[in-house]
Parts: structure tokens; C-alpha cells; sequence
């Protein structure tokens, strides 16, 4: 029983690595594992045009095969990175880049955190000078009329 | 002191009633982009052909697709001398055999189309222009699908206009509509004739 227990504690130890490994058949994996680890990193920044938010070195799809061949070779051919996230550019647009570069169309993307903190502090800075100024003291008529309504 | 209320709460019930306004353009908006994507004119999975604008890419020959007896190029293409249609399209692909009676019908109108067979089995691909019949004036055969690539395809089907220099000037992906052939299409072929 203790061995049973054992073997299924393993078992379970093992699988998310079986997962991660059932993606990618071993045959599309070049042979120089720092090759491969380039061209992992270079998918990983691809997004794959069937699914769309997978990249295509986690997608199932036909297409992201295709593509992951494509990134290998030109890894093999010694091509830098930046030359092969250009020639998949060259063919789907920036759309294929996961993250999207600094370009005019981007800057509100980019600059969306910063315009969120100074939209926030613009609504707080109006509030707090919106803020009514405390009470006057009550007058001595109204001091008396207070009274007398406590009173009764 | 008085005489300043009325001012200030003008200013304030317009700021009420911003979220609604800004909720009523919401809606005003979101009805135009179903309206356009019940016409087929708005895929909000498309992605933007980078090559509108730009030539073809280069391509050796395909080899042939039955029935036709020749493939084309690249070449093949810039010596068409007239505006063509390129239409990549598979026998395994739904959206494309509910595109095929609009490619029929512009094939009876005399469009030139030319249709390359993306990642399919010649055999297959051959049955179901037997079965609906074959609009394409040219057929190749991309079995590896590279050449697709370096088009920029991502499904089947997509449609390019090509003009008469070889220049890039139209992409529609996914099936062509009887609405989008008569709307951006028919156009185009009129423009660039």
C-alpha cells in the first residue's frame, strides 16, 4: 500500500512536466538544445494567427506547426532574432508579435498606465477640492432652540 | 451667494448625465460593428495583410493542380496583363465551399481567378471542383503550404486582387459574400481594370 501511495505521489510529481512536453512533438526540436532554446524563446514571442492568444510555440494548430518549423530553420541558418520576428512581420503584421512594439498606433497602449494614474489623481485632486468647509459654530439662538428641543 | 446656484447646478446635471450618454454611443457603436460583421465587411478575428500595397511575393512555379495541366508563379502572375483574383482555398474547408457560388459566378462574368490549393490532397481537391464545378482559370497547388506563408495566410479561404503590375490591391479572408463581391470587390476589378 505504502509503495502504491509512493508510486501515485511520483506519478503526479511527473505529469505537469508530461504536459508541458506532450506540446511539442521531440521531432520538430532541433538538435542543439541552445538552438532549440532560441527558437522556444522566439515562439514564445509569436502569437499564432489561428488561435490568436496562444503563442504558436503553445498552440495545437496546423499553421503554428508550420510556423515553429520556419523559426527553426532560420535559427539553424544563424539569423539573429530580431531578423527572424522581422520576416514573420513582413507576412502578418505586428498583429503576429505578442507584445506590440512602441509605434504611433501603440503609444495610447503603452502610455495607458501612466494616463490611468493621472486620470485617478485628477479625480481625487477635484474631490478633495470639492470637499465642503466644516460647519459654523452654532449661533446662540440656535444653541437655545437646541436646548429646548433636547429639553422636551 | 444665492445667484451663483442655478449656475453650478447646470454644469452638474450634465455630468449626470454623461454615463449616459457615453453608454448610449456604446450601444450605437457596438449596433454598427454587428452591422458590418452581419455583412461580412468586419472580421474581428481578421488580421491586416501586410502585403496590401506592395508587390507579390516571389514564388517559383506550384506545380499544377487537376484539372489544370500547368501550375503558375510568381512570374506567371505579373504576365497576366490584367487585374487577376487569387484565391487560396482547400477541398477540407467549409467557410470555402459556401464561398464557391460566388466564385462561380464571377468566373461567368469573365474574372479572371486563380486558385491555389492550400495543404490539400490533389485527389480531393480535383473532386470537389468535379462536384461544384471549377471557377479558376489557373490552378496550382501548395502542399506544404510555404508559399502560403510568405502570402501571409492564416485559413482558408482568402481572396487577393492583383493588378495588372503585379501590385497587391485588395485581401479579403475568409468566404467572399454575395454583399462583399458587389460591394468591395466588383469595385476594385473596376478600378483597376
Amino acid at each position: 500500500m505504502r509503495v502504491m501511495h509512493a508510486l501515485i505521489f511520483a506519478f503526479l510529481l511527473v505529469l505537469p512536466v508530461a504536459a508541458a512536453w506532450a506540446i511539442s512533438d521531440p521531432a520538430e526540436m532541433l538538435k542543439d538544445p541552445r538552438q532549440e532554446a532560441r527558437a522556444e524563446a522566439i515562439g514564445r514571442q509569436l502569437r499564432c494567427l489561428v488561435c490568436q492568444n496562444e503563442s504558436i510555440e503553445d498552440s495545437q494548430a496546423d499553421l503554428a506547426r508550420d510556423l515553429r518549423q520556419v523559426v527553426r530553420q532560420h535559427v539553424a541558418a544563424g539569423e539573429k532574432d530580431q531578423q527572424i520576428i522581422a520576416w514573420m512581420v513582413a507576412r502578418y503584421g505586428n498583429f503576429v508579435r505578442l507584445r506590440p512594439p512602441f509605434e504611433p498606433l501603440t503609444w495610447v497602449l503603452w502610455a495607458s498606465p501612466v494616463l490611468a494614474l493621472v486620470g485617478g489623481a485628477l479625480v481625487v485632486a477635484f474631490a478633495m477640492r470639492q470637499k465642503r468647509p466644516p460647519p459654523q459654530p452654532l449661533s446662540a439662538a440656535e444653541k437655545r432652540k437646541l436646548g429646548d428641543l433636547l429639553k422636551s | 451667494m444665492s445667484g451663483a446656484r442655478p449656475a453650478r447646478v447646470l454644469p452638474r446635471r450634465l455630468l449626470l448625465a454623461l454615463p449616459l450618454v457615453a453608454a448610449a454611443a456604446g450601444g450605437l457603436g457596438f449596433y454598427a460593428l454587428l452591422r458590418r460583421m452581419e455583412a461580412g465587411r468586419y472580421d474581428p478575428h481578421g488580421v491586416d495583410n501586410p502585403l496590401v500595397g506592395h508587390a507579390i511575393p516571389t514564388f517559383a512555379a506550384l506545380p499544377a493542380q487537376a484539372p489544370a495541366t500547368t501550375g503558375f508563379g510568381a512570374a506567371d502572375l505579373r504576365a497576366a496583363g490584367r487585374p487577376v483574383l487569387v484565391n487560396f482555398f482547400a477541398s477540407w474547408c467549409v467557410p470555402c465551399r459556401i464561398e464557391h457560388p460566388q466564385l462561380m459566378a464571377l468566373a461567368r462574368a469573365g474574372v479572371p481567378l486563380w486558385g491555389i490549393a492550400y495543404k490539400d490532397h490533389e485527389a480531393a481537391a480535383e473532386a470537389l471542383l468535379a462536384e461544384e464545378g471549377n471557377p479558376y482559370h489557373q490552378l496550382a497547388r501548395d502542399e506544404s503550404g510555404r508559399v502560403s506563408i510568405d502570402w501571409g495566410i492564416y485559413g482558408v479561404p482568402e481572396t487577393f486582387l492583383i493588378d495588372r503590375a503585379g501590385i497587391v490591391r485588395g485581401h479579403w479572408a475568409g468566404p467572399l459574400s454575395a454583399d462583399l463581391v458587389a460591394s468591395e470587390v466588383r469595385p476594385m476589378l473596376g478600378k483597376y481594370a
